[in-house]
């Protein structure tokens, strides 16, 4: 369970964040969506705590992640815009090291470690250090690395830009089957058509404010459009983001 | 919950180990540039030195037949006479073409003129534009000049004169560099190449931490881990220092090697090199590798990018070198305000390590005191700074 509330941020002069308010729901997925430069990443790494809001307040499973930081961080897996692996670790020693830094030990992580090899399909390159690994193997290593101590709540930034269909199928085919063990799945992209298939819930974000939220038919509704694609174009005002 | 510091070590520390590219800098370049730098130098400035007092100064001479005595002289005084034909013209042409380094010209009326008590000429060509040359003309103006005082003290001494009534003033050159005191400008070279090696080793671990992550992509995952950032950077601090302990143990150990095969005693140096003086010096820069850690880290934790940290620790490195040749310049002495300055500190003690010269306890505790509490500020600021939001870049 994730819920933001009124969140705002800005670098400098600009204001990347305005008003942020939404929640995410156990058991759903919702799509964080919008244009490039809308606020997505920013509320984000709010949400995962390598930020601080300016004003606002945000939480994880109740845990305040300004106040209560490292609790917030111990139930959320994150896979961050463009997710880097250490190179010189193999496959199976980048997930074992976050599984250290969440403190299991060292037999529950072993079990731990081979049982996410087998459902992210990594046993090919599980012992091949990262170096070589392609933009799908290195997201499926860096998923793996986030769902190692099992968190409740799973934070994907732009998960599929830069995997290709096959990799971008199983990936959803993924987050499908972690939403049906229970888990709150958050995921930000700028490809409606994306949000659109996977979605249980949508959160439209456009200059650094919520738009738009509810589930596809509310949206729908809420914007007088017979279409999600139109209903994304009233609430955001540009055609930008439709492919 | 248990600190995660360890683990950040251990894992930083197999990560560096499997740079190859990283580790040949940090255990391999690193420490042996120096030593091998250090040993060539001495080498070369061995060979300088010997060959000026031991060679034969070969010397072409034309007209040797004009003054026998002369040539006795100088042939008792290790000059080997080459005999050649020329006059004063094709001497000229043959020095300036470098044919000859340089030449003597003992003219036909050499022996009448000095028969009879009149001046002798004799003409010493040479060529004052080359340096080369420049040792080997000394050494013959120096071999005639003193057969020249001894004539003239033979005259006097013939006509009843005391030889010291032209000689109202006499100069003594009283030189009080010692033996050991020649040897510190190149003593004091070692110092920094030992200082040197230390940050190399430690370089690509210290901009991997900030820089590095950041590049890859990897910091921001790092950060979503629930560990405090303080135990990341602590973590990262101590591998570091682990390479730049590792590297500074090759060296002094290539140091220990490579002054063994350098005789420097023919250079009036003494060095004490000895185990015992290796593993003080060890002891001694120990405290060096925390401050030279948290420093590379805090340094490049402002930069954008692996190129640009490696950059600005090229900066960083020449840092040390100033106390060093603050020393080198106005010749410090040792004192314990000097103490309280890293780099500076660990030179002069290290010098007088092996000069044998004797160092007040006091001296060392200060030194590793000052040098540690330093670095451990600057390990306090590097996690001050891995908190900034505007580390993520």
């Amino acid at each position: 369970m994730i819920e933001a509330g009124a969140l705002s941020k800005s670098f400098g002069s600009v204001r990347a964040l305005k008003d942020i308010t939404f929640s995410a729901a156990d058991g759903r997925i919702t799509g964080l969506l919008g244009p490039n430069g809308a606020g997505k990443s920013t509320t984000l790494r709010i949400l995962y705590t390598v930020l601080r809001p300016d004003t606002g307040r945000a939480s994880v499973d109740g845990h305040d992640v300004v106040s209560d930081s490292l609790a917030a961080r111990r139930s959320i897996g994150v896979l961050p815009h463009g997710a880097g692996l250490y190179p010189h670790l193999t496959a199976r020693e980048n997930i074992t090291y976050y599984g250290r830094m969440h403190g299991i030990g060292n037999s529950a992580l072993g079990r731990r470690v081979d049982e996410l090899i087998a459902l992210l399909d990594i046993g090919e390159f599980a012992d091949r250090r990262a170096k070589g690994f392609s933009q799908g193997q290195r997201t499926k290593v860096a998923l793996a690395r986030a769902l190692v101590h099992q968190p409740r709540n799973l934070l994907l930034d732009e998960p599929t830009n830069g995997l290709d269909v096959m990799a971008t199928r199983a990936l959803r085919e993924m987050i499908l089957r972690l939403r049906d063990t229970g888990i709150c799945i958050l995921f930000s992209s700028h490809v409606m058509q994306e949000v659109a298939a996977l979605c249980d819930d949508i959160v439209i974000v456009g200059h650094g404010r919520v738009v738009a939220a509810g589930k596809p038919d509310a949206i729908r509704r809420q914007t007088g459009k017979s279409t999600l694609e139109e209903a994304f174009v009233a609430a955001i005002g540009t055609e930008e983001g439709l492919e | 919950m248990k600190s995660r510091i360890g683990t950040v070590f251990r894992k930083e520390v197999l990560d560096n180990f499997r740079d190859r590219r990283s580790l040949m800098s940090a255990l391999f370049f690193g420490p042996l540039f120096g030593p091998f730098l250090f040993a060539i130098m001495i080498s070369f400035a061995l060979d300088k030195h010997v060959s000026e007092v031991d060679e034969p100064l070969q010397l072409p001479v034309s007209g040797a037949e004009n003054a026998p005595n002369l040539i006795a002289f100088l042939e008792r005084s290790n000059t080997e006479i080459v005999k050649i034909e020329a006059d004063l013209d094709s001497a000229r042409i043959k020095v300036r073409d470098g044919e000859h380094d340089l030449a003597l010209i003992i003219p036909a009326g050499f022996g009448e003129n000095f028969s009879v008590g009149q001046p002798a000429v004799v003409r010493l060509v040479s060529d004052s534009a080359n340096n080369n040359t420049a040792k080997d003309v000394r050494r013959a103006r120096a071999l005639l000049d003193a057969y020249q005082r001894r004539m003239g003290m033979l005259r006097l001494q013939a006509r009843g004169l005391n030889p010291t009534t032209v000689m109202p003033v006499i100069v003594e050159d009283v030189d009080v560099s010692t033996p050991t005191g020649r040897s510190v400008i190149l003593l004091g070279m070692m110092t920094y190449f030992v200082i040197f090696s230390m940050l190399m080793g430690g370089l690509y671990l210290a901009i991997d931490t900030t820089a590095g992550e950041r590049e890859r992509g990897s910091l921001e995952p790092l950060l979503t881990l629930p560990v405090p950032r303080s135990d990341l950077i602590i973590g990262k601090i101590l591998a570091t220092c682990v390479y730049m302990i590792t590297s500074l143990a090759v060296t002094l150990l290539a140091f220990s090697v490579s002054l063994q095969f350098v005789p420097l005693e023919e250079l009036g140096m003494t060095a004490n090199f000895g185990p015992s003086v290796v593993i003080r010096i060890f002891l001694l820069m120990l405290p060096f590798a925390l401050l030279g850690a948290a420093l590379m880290t805090c340094v490049a934790s402002f930069t954008k990018s692996y190129k640009e940290a490696q950059t600005y620790l090229t900066v960083v490195m020449l840092v040390p070198t100033l106390p060093i040749l603050f020393a080198a310049i106005r010749t410090v002495k040792p004192d314990l305000s000097y103490m309280m300055v890293p780099s500076l500190s660990q030179h002069l003690i290290i010098t007088d390590l092996m000069k044998a010269e004797p160092i007040p306890l006091a001296y060392p505790l200060v030194s590793m005191g000052s040098t540690l509490l330093l670095g451990l500020l600057l390990t306090a600021l590097a996690a001050r700074l891995y908190k900034r939001e505007g580390i993520l870049g």
